[in-house]
């Protein structure tokens, strides 16, 4: 148990050096600051989408909570 | 058929959302009423709003749906924003009760007791009284706790005539490497109730046989109350990435625990004969009559999730969005989702084509009948395709137009393809079609402003 805390800890720390060189300047954001940009562009677009598929099949969720609170038969 | 349904279904949004629009409208008439007038100008120009309207009709007469929605964003300062989200749907159609077509015509009882439907015989027994409504409100805050820190706090509330939600969640996120890395935990909670039409179930036990003698006293004891709940818990950690000016990346890890009543009310499993003679396929029959059982579910589900997402503009300013899924849970179901979309810029317009797969493998109590000589030592069993092998498929296409700064109107549509595949019936149910396909037609119309 010990050593599997030890072992994440050095590997998310790794993937979080490994990060650090990545990335831009705060005056470099102009593109991603854009709506389309987004990870969810659409938050209406993607919640009408969570629906359907919460609905209609068995896995929901992983991007956000997504989906839920219904019925849905 | 689509074609009808959706002619149909869009005279109701055009009603309904008129209804809706007048009710906003006068609720922020309301409001701004007590403002003088260059107040009311710049408190209406600290709020977006995004307005949309979902038409979904399935094939063949099933599920037709229509779904109109408001989100209303309050902007304090660049970080801290109020968002409010209604949607309200109605759906009506025919939804499948999970029993097997058969050469012999078969008659249900209404999941109410009251009433009954005969479906002919090789046709997909669909249930056609199939008629719901549903409002959901929520509400989010998100700020920043310093620079460093930021977090979000919400809440929703939705309700059917059958089926009540009530969710509490939040979420804090970490900026590392001048906010090039964001980590996230965020946590939501949410109690269910359910009271379905004619009570509540109990798994395993017989369907009642309508128009039998002993029908009202077998209907009761097949009940066990009116109203269930059903709690859930969801986890989720993410890292969220800048690679470069015009890419970027996430990554999450889920965790989502159900527990209580899981069942489908609506759903029963057929129980097919498998002694040798001239019924060997057909329908069971106990005291003369059909047997169908009602679904039994867990009452216990632990999914976990994994998910990636990269997105990168390319150098002719088109847009690049891809993602991929993997889930696996508890119910032996293992899943896979691809989401591709490509925004295509056109000055002031856009196209964005849209394609999405989705594949799950069955879970481990899904069977879509069950023998005569199984039934008896079941744990638990549905017959939902929703919990069968599955593969789905979306194709889409989106178009946008600009009309001023931060104004758009949009509309999309997209064709949904649903396929099934499982163990194959025996004797003369194997003449009969277990997995039919379903498709469906869905049309959304928005305005961001």
């Amino acid at each position: 148990m010990q050593r599997t805390i030890i072992l994440s800890t050095l590997l998310f720390s790794m993937l979080l050096a490994g990060c650090s060189n990545l990335g831009v300047k705060p005056w470099e954001r102009d593109i991603l600051a854009k709506q389309e940009m987004q990870l969810i562009s659409d938050p209406v677009e993607a919640g009408l989408d969570d629906h359907i598929y919460f609905s209609k099949e068995a896995t929901s969720g992983g991007r956000g909570f997504g989906g839920g609170g219904c019925g849905c038969n | 058929m689509v074609d009808e349904d959706l002619e149909v279904v869009a005279v109701a949004v055009i009603k309904k959302n008129n209804r809706l629009t007048g009710m906003l409208a006068s609720a922020g008439c309301a409001l701004l009423s007590g403002l003088p007038t260059q107040a009311q100008a710049a408190e209406l120009d600290l709020w977006d709003f995004d307005t949309a309207t979902l038409i979904y009709a399935e094939g063949d007469g099933r599920v037709s749906a229509l779904e109109p929605v408001i989100s209303a964003t309050r902007n304090f300062d660049s970080e801290t924003k109020l968002n409010l989200k209604l949607a309200i749907d109605t759906l009506t159609g025919a939804s499948p009760n999970g029993a097997t077509p058969s050469d012999q015509a078969q008659t249900f009882a209404r999941p109410s007791g009251k009433g009954r439907y005969t479906i002919s015989e090789g046709e997909q027994p669909l249930d056609d009284t199939f008629k719901d409504g549903r409002g959901a409100f929520s509400a989010t805050w998100s700020a920043p706790i310093n620079r460093d820190w930021a977090y979000t706090a919400g809440g929703y509330l939705s309700s059917e005539h059958d089926y009540q939600s009530l969710g509490a969640n939040g979420s804090v996120s970490r900026y590392l490497n001048q906010k090039n890395t964001t980590l996230t935990f965020g946590m939501n909670l949410s109690s269910d109730t359910l009271n379905p039409e004619g009570g509540l179930p109990v798994g395993l036990n017989r369907v009642p046989t309508f128009g039998s003698t002993a029908f009202s006293t077998d209907f009761d004891n097949s009940r066990d109350g009116s109203s269930d709940n059903k709690q859930v818990v969801d986890i989720i950690l993410g890292l969220t990435q800048v690679i470069d000016r015009k890419t970027l990346v996430q990554f999450n890890y889920s965790l989502s625990a159900s527990s209580g009543y899981l069942n489908d009310p609506y759903k029963i499993v057929s129980v097919i004969d498998d002694a040798s003679g001239a019924n060997y396929g057909g329908h069971y029959q106990l005291a003369g009559n059909n047997l169908y059982l009602y679904e039994k579910r867990p009452d216990s589900r632990l999914k976990q999730a994994l998910f990636w997402q990269g997105k990168r503009q390319l150098n002719n300013g088109d847009i690049l969005d891809l993602s991929y899924r993997f889930m696996f849970d508890d119910w032996g179901i293992n899943s896979h989702t691809l989401d591709l979309r490509y925004r295509w810029n056109l000055g002031q317009h856009y196209l964005e084509p849209q394609l999405r797969w989705y594949s799950q493998s069955a879970a481990d109590f899904y069977q879509r009948y069950v023998t005569a000589s199984e039934y008896p030592a079941l744990d638990d069993v549905s017959a939902d395709y929703r919990l069968g092998d599955l593969d789905t498929y979306t194709i889409g296409l989106r178009y946008g137009y600009h009309l001023r700064e931060g104004k758009e109107l949009y509309t999309r549509v997209s064709f949904y393809q649903e396929t099934n595949t499982g163990q194959s019936g025996i004797g003369k149910l194997s003449r009969q079609e277990l997995y039919p396909d379903n498709t469906a037609v869905m049309m959304t119309v928005g305005y961001r402003f």
